[in-house]
C-alpha cells in the first residue's frame, strides 16, 4: 500500500491537471521568469481551492512532481476524507495556523520540505480571501522562509479568475477561462526589515493582477 | 455521396495550396537572413489552425447528425465559457453560470437530436429567458442586477441559441433534399468563413478606408465588399451542395456573409469595450473560438429561417 502512494499520487496529479485544463483552460504568463528546476516558493493570492491545483498544472511536469502546496491542517485535518485527500491524493504540506494551540512550528515543517528538495506553493494571506479587496496583508511566514533559506527563488504567481470558477461554499466548477502571470522573483535585501519586505512582496503580487493595472492606467 | 467527395476534395486542394503559397513566402522573405514578419508567422499559425479545423469538421461529418451536434455543443461550450469569462459575475450567480453549461446547452442540443422543433425554437428565448432573472432574483443580490442578468441572456443568445441553428439545418424537411442536410451546413460554413477569409484577403490587399475605426482597424470597405462579392460567387459556384439554384446560392451566400461580417463587427465592439484584442487563445493565430464562430453566430438562424420559410 505504503509503495503505491507516489504512483497514486502522481496518477492524482496528472488527473488534476487534465480537469483543470479542461475546464478553465488555464495559461501560464511568464512575465517576469522563465520556467526552471531551479529551487522556488510560488505565493500566490488565495481564493478558492482549486488554487493550488491551478498553479501546479501551469509548471513543468518534473517541476510539478515536487512542488507541493502549504495548506491549513486545521480544514484538511477536520475529516477523515479530508485528511486522505490532502496527505495521499495533494500531497500537500500541512501546517497548524492556530499559533495557541498548535503542536509543530509550521516554520519547521515548511523548512523541512524545502530541505527535502520540494518546492512549495504558498499563500501568504493565510486563508482565503473572501473581501472584496484583491489582496489581504500578508503573515510573516513568507519572510521566514525568505530568511532561512536565502537561494531558494521567491517567485510571485496572480491566479486569475480561479476564484470565480470555485468560488468558497461551492463544490461544482463554472467553466471560465483562467491565467497564472508569474511575476519577477522577490529577493530579501539585507537591509530590510520583515514589514518592509512582506509589503515589497505583497505589491509585487499585487501589480501582477491585469485589473491593477488597468485602474493604474485609467486613473 | 459523390458531392462529398468533390467537397473534401476541394477542400484539400485549398489548403494545400494556401500552405505551399504561404511555405513559399516564409522561405522568400527569410532567405536574406531577416526574420519573419508578424503578419506571415500569423499566417502560418492561421492556415495550421484551418488544416485542424477542417480535420475537426470533417471527422465529424463522418458520424453524421450525432457528430455536428456533438461537435456544435462544443463550440458553443467554448464559445459561452470565453463570453462569461469576460462579463462581470457574482458570487451568487454562481448556481446560474453552472445551469448555463450543465442543463442550457445539453438540453439545448437533445432538443436538436430528438428534432422537437417547438421547443428548440423557444426553450432558450422563452423558458431561460424568464427562469434565468427568476433565479437571480431569488439569489437575493440586486447588486449590478440588470446588467448581471443582461449579459446571461445575451451570453446564452449568441453561443447557445444562435450557434444551435448551423446544427438545426439537418432537421429541416426540404422536398427533394432529404438526407443531405450536411451538405447544407457545408455550404453555410464554407460561404461564411470563406468571407472571412477572403475579407481578410482583400483588406490585407486593398484596404484603405475602414469601416469602424473606432471598433476594429482591420475591417475595411475594401476588404469587405471584396470579400462578400468574392464568396457570393463561392456560394454560387456550390449551388450542387444546396437545394437552390445557382442564383439563388448565391444570394443566400451573400446574405450569410454580410450577416457574418456584423457578427464580427458586434463581437469587435464587445471586445473593445471590454478591452481585449481576443476572446481567447484555443484557436492558434485566430484567437478564441467566439473569433472564429462570431459570424456563423450571426449568419446561421437568419440562413435558418430563410431556408426554412421558402425551401420547406
Amino acid at each position: 500500500m505504503i509503495e503505491n502512494k507516489p504512483l497514486l499520487r502522481r496518477a492524482a496529479a496528472m488527473v488534476l491537471a487534465g480537469v483543470a485544463r479542461a475546464i478553465t483552460g488555464v495559461r501560464p504568463i511568464w512575465q517576469g521568469c522563465a520556467p526552471s528546476k531551479r529551487q522556488r516558493i510560488y505565493f500566490a493570492n488565495h481564493a478558492s481551492h482549486g488554487d493550488f491545483i491551478l498553479l501546479s498544472t501551469c509548471l513543468l511536469p518534473e517541476e510539478r512532481e515536487r512542488t507541493r502546496a502549504v495548506a491549513g491542517a486545521d480544514y484538511w485535518r477536520k475529516t477523515r476524507i479530508r485528511h486522505v485527500l490532502a496527505r495521499d491524493l495533494l500531497n500537500t504540506v500541512l501546517v497548524e495556523r492556530n499559533w495557541v494551540e498548535r503542536e509543530q512550528d509550521p516554520m519547521v515543517i515548511m523548512l523541512d520540505a524545502l530541505d527535502n528538495g520540494h518546492s512549495l506553493i504558498i499563500f501568504p494571506e493565510g486563508t482565503r480571501n473572501m473581501t472584496d479587496e484583491p489582496l489581504l496583508r500578508f503573515r510573516s511566514g513568507l519572510y521566514n522562509l525568505a530568511f532561512a533559506r536565502p537561494d531558494v527563488e521567491l517567485v510571485p504567481c496572480w491566479i486569475e479568475n480561479m476564484s470565480r470558477v470555485l468560488p468558497k461554499g461551492a463544490f461544482l466548477p463554472v467553466p471560465l477561462l483562467c491565467r497564472v502571470i508569474f511575476g519577477l522573483p522577490v529577493e530579501l535585501t539585507p537591509a530590510e526589515d520583515r514589514h518592509a519586505f512582506l509589503d515589497r512582496a505583497r505589491r509585487a503580487l499585487l501589480e501582477l493582477n491585469p485589473e491593477h493595472q488597468r485602474s493604474l492606467n485609467h486613473g | 455521396m459523390a458531392e462529398t467527395i468533390w467537397l473534401f476534395l476541394g477542400l484539400l486542394g485549398i489548403l494545400t495550396a494556401a500552405s505551399a503559397v504561404a511555405t513559399a513566402l516564409s522561405w522568400k522573405s527569410t532567405r536574406k537572413g531577416d526574420v519573419l514578419p508578424s503578419t506571415l508567422a500569423n499566417l502560418n499559425s492561421r492556415i495550421k489552425a484551418w488544416w485542424i479545423m477542417i480535420a475537426t469538421i470533417s471527422i465529424a461529418f463522418l458520424f453524421g447528425k450525432g457528430g455536428v451536434i456533438l461537435l456544435f455543443a462544443f463550440v458553443s461550450f467554448a464559445a459561452l465559457r470565453e463570453y462569461v469569462t469576460l462579463t462581470h459575475t457574482r458570487r451568487g450567480d454562481h448556481w446560474i453560470l453552472l445551469g448555463m453549461f450543465l442543463i442550457i446547452i445539453p438540453v439545448q442540443y437533445y432538443l436538436l437530436w430528438i428534432e422537437w422543433y417547438g421547443m428548440f425554437s423557444i426553450f432558450v428565448p422563452v423558458y431561460c429567458f424568464l427562469a434565468m432573472p427568476a433565479l437571480t432574483a431569488i439569489s437575493g443580490d440586486t447588486e449590478r442586477f440588470l446588467e448581471r442578468v443582461s449579459e446571461q441572456q445575451w451570453g446564452i443568445m449568441l453561443s447557445v441559441y444562435c450557434l444551435s441553428h448551423v446544427p438545426a439545418l439537418l432537421t429541416l424537411p426540404i422536398p427533394g433534399f432529404e438526407g443531405k442536410g450536411l451538405l447544407l451546413i457545408a455550404f453555410l460554413i464554407a460561404t461564411v468563413q470563406g468571407s472571412d477569409v477572403l475579407q481578410y484577403v482583400f483588406g490585407k490587399l486593398f484596404g484603405r478606408n475602414k469601416v469602424a475605426p473606432k471598433i476594429s482597424p482591420s475591417k475595411t470597405w475594401e476588404g469587405l465588399i471584396g470579400g462578400v462579392i468574392s464568396a457570393s460567387l463561392l456560394g454560387a459556384a456550390l449551388y450542387w451542395l444546396t437545394p437552390f439554384t445557382p442564383a439563388q446560392a448565391g444570394l443566400m451566400a451573400a446574405l450569410a456573409c454580410i450577416m457574418g461580417f456584423f457578427g464580427g463587427l458586434v463581437a469587435s465592439a464587445i471586445k473593445r469595450d471590454r478591452g481585449v484584442k481576443d476572446w481567447g487563445h484555443m484557436i492558434e493565430g485566430h484567437g478564441g473560438m467566439l473569433d472564429r464562430a462570431d459570424s456563423l453566430v450571426f449568419a446561421a438562424p437568419i440562413f435558418f429561417h430563410i431556408v426554412r420559410y421558402f425551401w420547406t
